[in-house]
């Protein structure tokens, strides 16, 4: 009971640093530790398989797809990470929003005497995995098609500016556009050597 | 219930709903994109508690596993999906600033 609540305190802790802190790379591994947190609560609670899950793939995976995006995406200049950063301010409120909701629900409370249902005998993940719950599997499978051509198509080279960036590629073409503009003007001022005055 | 059962319960019943705040604050509040991803990704480990703590309570922990197994997969898709976007919205406006999309210039 005390171990849980310790494990929640830290995952509430972990998740806020998430929300609060201002660099981005800092706020993905807070959410790594969240995610651990998490996982080593789903032991706890009788749910192994699901932890394991949360542990590779929240923790693991979708970290690494953060710090592939952030390195991909850092704000261009320290004005634009300052701009961004401005509702920074507005987070403050954050942990003092949390501790007046817990509050709130420490004194009005949620019911929790829960008429349940019969417990159901002891079944195997596998077995309501692949036989209760197929239609969950297709509907995976099929979110996962789409996913890897939504990646396709969204980073496919564009045909002219291949391994540049949007911003650097037409920064180039802009340049080269200028140059070749300003010899064509210098190569039709020239007079036509084969006319002899 | 048993008295440990409904304990975990009480105590579910108090995290959950502030791990709900923290998410939705962070995705209303920020304009910077990769932080909304991360509310939400805050939003969706909040549904996977209680889908656990479901389970948990009324003994149907094979049944809340494999939901939950099911919501981790689609989150890494959706999560994949999102940053290619974001990664895309910042080659065409240089910024991560969500005010950028608010016009829906191609």
């Amino acid at each position: 009971m005390i171990v849980d609540l310790l494990i929640l305190t830290a995952l509430l802790i972990f998740v806020l640093g998430a929300a609060m802190k201002r660099d981005t790379v800092k706020a993905a591994i807070a959410l790594a530790l969240a995610s651990i947190m998490l996982s080593v609560l789903m032991f706890r609670l009788a749910s192994p398989l699901a932890a394991v899950f949360e542990l590779s793939v929240c923790a693991g995976l979708i970290t690494v797809v953060f710090m592939s995006t952030i390195s991909l995406t850092k704000p261009l200049t320290v004005l634009e990470e300052e701009r961004l950063h401005l509702r920074g301010r507005h987070f403050a409120v954050l942990p003092i929003l949390v501790l007046a909701a817990a509050g709130l629900l420490v004194m009005v409370g949620i019911p929790t005497d829960l008429a349940l249902p019969q417990a159901a005998s002891a079944q195997d993940v596998r077995s309501v995995l692949w036989n209760e719950r197929q239609l969950d599997l297709l509907g995976e499978t099929l979110v996962i098609l789409a996913g890897f051509f939504g990646i396709l198509v969204l980073f496919k080279d564009k045909p002219t500016g291949v391994g540049r960036t949007g911003a650097a590629w037409l920064k180039a073409e802009r340049f080269r556009k200028e140059k070749s503009d300003e010899t064509t003007k210098v190569e039709s001022n020239q007079p036509d050597p084969a006319i002899r005055v | 219930m048993n008295n440990q059962t409904a304990e975990v319960l009480r105590m579910m019943t108090i995290f959950i709903p502030l791990l709900f705040v923290v998410g939705f604050f962070c995705v209303v509040v920020t304009r910077n994109l990769v932080r909304t991803l991360i509310g939400i990704e805050v939003l969706s480990k909040a549904v996977t508690l209680l889908l656990v703590v479901a389970g948990y309570t009324t003994g149907r922990t094979a049944l809340a596993q494999a939901c939950v197994i099911t919501l981790i997969m689609i989150e890494a898709v959706v999560v994949a999906v999102a940053a290619g976007i974001i990664v895309n919205v910042v080659r065409h406006t240089d910024s991560l600033d969500r005010r950028n999309l608010e016009e829906l210039r191609g």
